[in-house]
């Protein structure tokens, strides 16, 4: 593994996440969405608890705005600009190529939920919430963010169009958002045996996500996202292999 | 140091590149020739690593270029089709970024940035943002690129596309400069850019190699070269039959009637001695007298039409 090429394209793709209007808009629409959930639809001051329940539990909703939004110019907009050549003849590996735009994306949404904080101040501030339940609740939302990303490397290295991207890394991760809930049980159920079914459901986020947010990370959640991260890193040097020789 | 054998592409049922065959040694500055869609972007994709071939093998510096991609992509400088590069960065930043990938560290970093910068000439726009930049700007930002870290090989598609006649022409004198000791492959549209970078000029027609040999050689296939221009002071009546007989005469083509004429010579030998003599002995009002050396979008339009080979 060679860091110093997996720093370099990091640096790279983290600053130009930071010069790009369009990653700070998505960041911005991501944050002001979750205080309106937080606040409206969660009734975070009706509660009466001082915790960041109401916070978090959008967050998943809302990685599918954020996640496909910064995906969606990991590779597509380098297909569609013809930067792609540059990059793929550079003498970088295409595991440095890979990691090193997966991270840059993953740390930027470290960043906006760092840009969070204030909220966990105003409960702090408001009364005495368990502040080990939040900090499991971030790393939960953090690890979750990078399974979104993960996904979106891969899809978006499929198409040559950023929208086209967006929209294809959306539905992905909503289908697997929902894959215990029975609208994509049933759509399985009817023809495929029960170990899939099991399976499918099993490849949900949320499960993982509910725990974190009720302060436990085990490590078969690490290992999940470990797991879930790494297969799509894969698939995405697959794709972009496919690229090359179509 | 570059080694194709056999090197094919296909997309789909299309053939772009038809088992390429050849071998370029350091010094050799080797200009691409063909129409659009010959396959001179393909060649140098696969040779670059970009693309993978569907059958045969190319080698960079020893290195297979599938089997040992990354060794072979460090040895190559590639400038790839329309220059493409990250608008959003500063020129100095996008150069220390690609230095960086060329595993430059440090001051080294800077000192590649600085020369590269000085070499194409980018002093006066290297804090700006590449997106303000003009396409020639561009262009030479993408050819600064490809010269960090001192590559043995360079690959240019199209490097002076974009450019005005100025940059043109010290993009051409600096290519042949680094064409001394180095292996540098161009492509272009441009038959003059061929005689004044290369020495060594391949057409691609469909995919295969048309002609593979030096600008020099590729002017004398034209039916111009060894041809004589003639044109008198004033009109000689009578005087086209007895031109159009003499011996070593191919053909003649009269630019003004009665007094301005080209003489096509047979098998392109030398002709001028033959048109002097007759000059000579019969006291013509000679105006000019010249050999033309040959005509290279001649012998292209031939050789991309079948005429020639």
């Amino acid at each position: 593994m060679n860091w110093r090429a997996i720093s370099c394209v990091f640096r790279r793709e983290f600053s130009a996440c930071f010069s790009t209007p369009l990653a700070w808009i998505f960041s911005a629409i991501f944050l002001f969405l979750s205080g309106v959930f937080t606040f409206y639809l969660g009734y975070f001051y009706e509660r009466g608890q001082a915790d960041l329940r109401p916070f978090f539990q959008y967050h998943p909703w809302l990685y599918l705005f954020l996640a496909s939004a910064l995906s969606m110019r990991i590779w597509a907009e380098e297909r569609a600009s013809g930067n792609i050549e540059l990059l793929l003849t550079l003498p970088l590996s295409r595991a440095s190529l890979v990691l090193g735009k997966f991270f840059a994306a993953w740390c930027f949404c470290g960043v906006v939920l760092l840009l969070s904080i204030p909220m966990w101040i105003t409960a702090n501030y408001l009364g005495e919430p368990d502040n080990g339940v939040i900090i499991a609740s971030y790393a939960g939302s953090w690890l979750m963010a990078g399974g979104f990303i993960a996904i979106g490397c891969c899809l978006s290295a499929l198409v040559r169009s950023p929208t086209a991207a967006f929209l294809l890394v959306g539905t992905v991760c909503f289908v697997l958002l929902l894959s215990g809930h029975p609208l994509v049980q049933d759509l399985v159920s009817g023809w495929a045996p029960a170990a899939l079914v099991e399976a499918v459901s099993s490849l949900g986020f949320l499960p993982h996500y509910n725990t974190a947010v009720r302060g436990v990370i085990s490590l078969r959640d690490l290992l999940y996202y470990f797991s879930l991260i790494t297969a799509w890193l894969i698939a995405t040097a697959i794709v972009l292999d496919r690229v090359q020789t179509r | 140091m570059i080694i194709a054998q056999e090197l094919s592409r296909h997309f789909g049922d299309i053939v772009a590149v038809d088992r390429l065959s050849f071998e370029l040694a350091a010094g050799e500055v080797l200009g691409f020739l063909g129409p659009n869609g010959a396959g001179k972007t393909t060649a140098m994709r696969m040779i670059t690593g970009f693309l993978t071939p569907t059958s045969g093998s190319a080698s960079v510096c020893g290195h297979d270029v599938v089997a040992d991609s990354l060794a072979a992509r460090r040895h190559i400088g590639y400038l790839p089709e329309g220059a493409p590069c990250y608008a959003d960065m500063t020129v100095r930043d996008f150069l220390c970024f690609i230095a960086e990938t060329r595993e430059l560290r440090g001051n080294a970093v800077r000192r590649e940035v600085e020369k590269s910068i000085e070499m194409v000439d980018l002093g006066a726009v290297e804090e700006q943002r590449i997106l303000t930049l003009s396409k020639g700007y561009r262009r030479r930002v993408g050819l600064a690129q490809a010269l960090l870290s001192d590559p043995p090989v360079l690959i240019l598609d199209e490097p002076t596309d974009g450019l005005d006649p100025n940059q043109k022409d010290q993009v051409r004198r600096l290519i042949a400069e680094l064409g001394s000791d180095r292996l540098v492959i161009i492509s272009t549209h441009i038959l003059e850019e061929i005689e004044a970078v290369c020495n060594r000029a391949m057409i691609l027609v469909d995919g295969r190699i048309a002609v593979d040999t030096t600008p020099t050689e590729l002017r004398r296939r034209s039916r111009w070269h060894n041809a004589v221009r003639l044109r008198l002071l004033e009109e000689r009546v009578g005087l086209e039959e007895q031109l159009g007989e003499l011996s070593g005469v191919a053909e003649l083509l009269s630019e003004e009637s009665g007094r301005h004429w080209v003489l096509f010579a047979e098998g392109r030998k030398a002709l001028l001695p033959t048109v002097r003599n007759f000059v000579e002995k019969n006291s013509l009002p000679v105006q000019t007298l010249q050999v033309e050396p040959g005509r290279l979008d001649d012998v292209f339009h031939d050789v991309t039409h079948g005429k020639l080979a």
